[in-house]
């Protein structure tokens, strides 16, 4: 005779939903794709997110604050630390946001300089990408391809500044006049290292054939594809809520580009195309970012044959006081959207220094973006986005 | 034989066997340092023992040996500790049934792909204890994932090789290779025959290496220990001599899934214009070579291709490669049948 309490048991173990609980994984702050500290708090289902909690500031370096006791000179030393991947692209928006409100206009030849290094940045900034990205996929190869070729990149960049990753090149109205002269010596080289623009061109060559090679080794993989292919669709739409900008935005159709909206260096008298695809799945992100490796390689050969002779720094007061002002001047650094908002007071130093830094909007699209995601694609949607910590965090 | 000779007997096989496969193992991944480093453009190991860094595998070992022995915090102490060694010693137990000569077999089985393809399976169970005693998340997706992963490939592994049992008529590996060995046609005086994968082997021969390096966990299904997602799965929280173990046990894994696949589709320590009482000398020589071959392939894949995606490897393995290999049975039981 059974029970009627235990029927009453059964009929309850029946009726329950057979249920397994959430996990709270932790990824990072030390794990190999989160790109440096980035903590990601995900709830997941097996290899299922349900949903991701991004946890930033572990790189805080408090550069905003620290502008405000730094004279504009010194600021400049700060700003390429903040994407350190392109260094040099982070000073531009800065410089000319100075520029703009001291009301010097630099000469034209290191405007012309200005861009080409800046265009150097962001194709060492995209082998950058060229190279982690099919890591973070698993394919360990095209990283010495693309980092190999990259190395040139940055031996032209530190020839002509000094620094391979930290340039500091950029002063109020020029460039910094003597690459490796400095005050010791008495008469100043005032101009670029000889040799720097054949050096360019034959690295540009080199470049482009390294572009050829990811095209070979990743760009048609099947393998690449199956993992990238209408994985992390972002819509056009949806980035431009998220404030998306650079290759990130142009992925999903929208053909937003600074250096033709909003330029700050004369990119109007050189041809380019804007890398835009439609489909803003990883592997557009990937093949724009390719694409405008190209792109800038044209620009470089084009500004090699444009730049005009001349001084490389304008007439500049020795201490250089900053009339009373604000103003916001933004750049298309590699990763998208850079702009300074700059106020003074009036004297050496700025009252208050607002980065608008790239990353860190580009990241805010994280939770979006990957709900509902495997575990495999969040290393490939979050690879894609291409961001860096210190850019992130300031 | 008396018990006392047949124990010696087997305990000099034993010995051999363990200290040719150990070195084996070293100089896989030897190879895998080097191919590795020249696909891209590195020198790779040049330092250690003076020419070539030949000894860097030696070298990694001892210096393995010295990382400090961690058990994790609410780890399962036991089987944290017995995971590794299980791995290696079912890895081992494979070698027991290949042949390196029609007599240099340790122990030739009636039941050998049988045997074989059940011992190979237990390592399964210690990389699931491994990912599970670790007392982390990312070891236990990557148990997990291995578990699934591993089951699958399983299925297309025995597939193939069952058609090629249905071939030779047997299951003992040293059949095999003789009927690989038999006269397959007569030309003139000559006498030729042809290893299983020219006598309409070929699609097994594919299927049998995909779900091989599948059941390896190299790239490009290596989900279990993927870097780039997990860390390193079910390794995370190894150090010191339990990771040399495992180490160890992924190169001898290659090693004998090579010999198994150089056994039952390229002939094994048989090879053509070798007379047959040369074999038992020229045999290791012979299945080295064709073990060489294969571990130059699956090395050559891994430094090629990105990893799939854990429902994409699935999906390979159920929608392809089964019914694929389901078919290849069937055709070779026809061929069996019919000639």
């Amino acid at each position: 005779m059974t029970s009627p309490e235990l029927m009453h048991r059964s009929e309850v173990a029946v009726s329950v939903e057979l249920q397994t609980p959430d996990m709270t994984l932790n990824i990072g702050p030390q794990h190999p794709s989160t790109h440096g500290v980035l903590r990601l708090v995900a709830r997941v289902d097996g290899e299922r997110i349900r949903d991701v909690e991004p946890v930033i500031g572990y790189m805080h370096r408090g550069y905003e604050k620290l502008a405000e006791v730094r004279t504009y000179a010194q600021i400049t030393a700060l700003v390429n630390r903040i994407d350190w991947v392109a260094g040099f692209a982070n000073e531009i928006a800065f410089i000319r946001a100075v520029e703009t409100l001291a009301g010097i206009e630099p000469t034209e030849r290191a405007q012309w300089i200005r861009l080409i290094l800046s265009e150097l940045a962001r194709i060492s900034s995209h082998l950058v990408f060229m190279s982690s990205y099919p890591l973070e996929l698993g394919a360990t190869t095209p990283l010495f391809h693309a980092l190999r070729e990259r190395e040139r990149v940055l031996d032209l960049i530190e020839g002509a500044t000094g620094g391979r990753f930290h340039p500091n090149f950029n002063r109020v109205g020029g460039v910094k006049p003597a690459a490796g002269g400095g005050s010791t010596q008495k008469k100043v080289s005032s101009d670029l290292p000889a040799g720097f623009f054949a050096g360019t061109k034959l690295a540009m060559d080199n470049v482009l054939a390294v572009c050829d090679d990811i095209d070979n080794l990743v760009t048609g993989n099947e393998l690449i594809k199956a993992r990238t292919v209408g994985v992390g669709v972002i819509p056009g739409d949806k980035a431009i809520e998220y404030g998306l900008s650079g290759p990130n935005l142009r992925a999903s159709g929208v053909g937003f580009d600074l250096r033709k909206h909003e330029f700050i260096l004369p990119y109007d008298e050189v041809e380019f195309d804007v890398a835009v695809a439609e489909g803003g799945d990883c592997y557009d992100r990937y093949v724009v970012r390719l694409d405008e490796i190209r792109q800038s390689v044209r620009i470089v050969l084009q500004a090699i044959d444009k730049v005009p002779s001349g001084p490389l720094q304008a007439k500049v007061p020795r201490i250089l006081k900053v009339p009373q002002g604000q103003a916001y001047v933004r750049n298309e650094n590699p990763k998208g959207e850079f702009g300074y908002y700059v106020i003074s007071e009036g004297g050496r130093m700025p009252y208050r220094l607002k980065i608008r830094s790239t990353s860190f909007s580009n990241l805010s699209i994280l939770p979006w973006i990957l709900k509902d995601q495997l575990v495999p694609d969040l290393v490939a949607i979050m690879g894609s986005l291409d961001f860096v910590l210190g850019d992130v965090d300031r | 034989m008396t018990t006392g000779l047949f124990a010696l007997d087997t305990a000099i096989k034993v010995v051999v066997v363990l200290a040719a496969m150990l070195s084996g193992a070293l100089v896989v991944i030897f190879a895998e340092l080097k191919i590795g480093a020249h696909m891209q453009h590195r020198p790779g190991p040049y330092y250690a023992g003076g020419r070539f860094g030949w000894a860097q595998p030696l070298a990694d070992g001892l210096k393995f040996l010295q990382k400090e022995d961690l058990v994790p915090n609410g780890a399962d102490s036991r089987v944290f500790r017995a995971a590794p060694y299980l791995v290696v010693s079912a890895t081992l137990a494979t070698f027991v049934v290949i042949p390196f000569g029609p007599d240099l077999v340790v122990r030739d089985l009636d039941l050998g792909v049988f045997y074989l393809l059940a011992i190979s399976s237990i390592t399964t169970l210690g990389v699931l204890m491994a990912g599970w005693a670790s007392a982390n998340k990312y070891s236990l997706i990557g148990g997990l994932r291995a578990a699934a992963q591993l089951i699958a490939y399983e299925l297309p592994l025995l597939l193939a090789a069952v058609a090629v049992v249905v071939q030779a008529g047997t299951m003992s590996l040293n059949g095999i290779v003789e009927a690989q060995a038999e006269t397959f046609i007569t030309v003139g005086s000559f006498d030729i025959s042809v290893p299983f994968l020219l006598k309409g082997q070929l699609i097994g021969f594919a299927i049998f290496m995909i779900a091989a390096v599948a059941e390896l966990s190299r790239i490009p299904f290596d989900m279990p220990i993927a870097e780039s997602e997990l860390t390193m799965g079910y390794l995370t929280e190894y150090s010191g001599i339990r990771f040399t173990m495992f180490f160890l046990g992924e190169y001898l894994a290659i090693i004998s899934m090579a010999a198994v696949a150089a056994t039952l589709y390229l002939g094994g320590y048989w090879a053509p214009f070798i007379p047959e009482n040369l074999l038992n000398a020229a045999g290791p020589l012979i299945l080295g070579a064709k073990v060489a071959l294969l571990v130059f392939i699956i090395i050559w894949i891994r430094w090629t291709w990105p990893r799939l995606r854990e429902d994409q490897l699935q999906d390979m393995a159920w929608r392809w490669l089964i019914p694929l290999a389901l078919a290849n049975i069937v055709i070779a039981g026809i061929f069996k049948v019919a000639f």
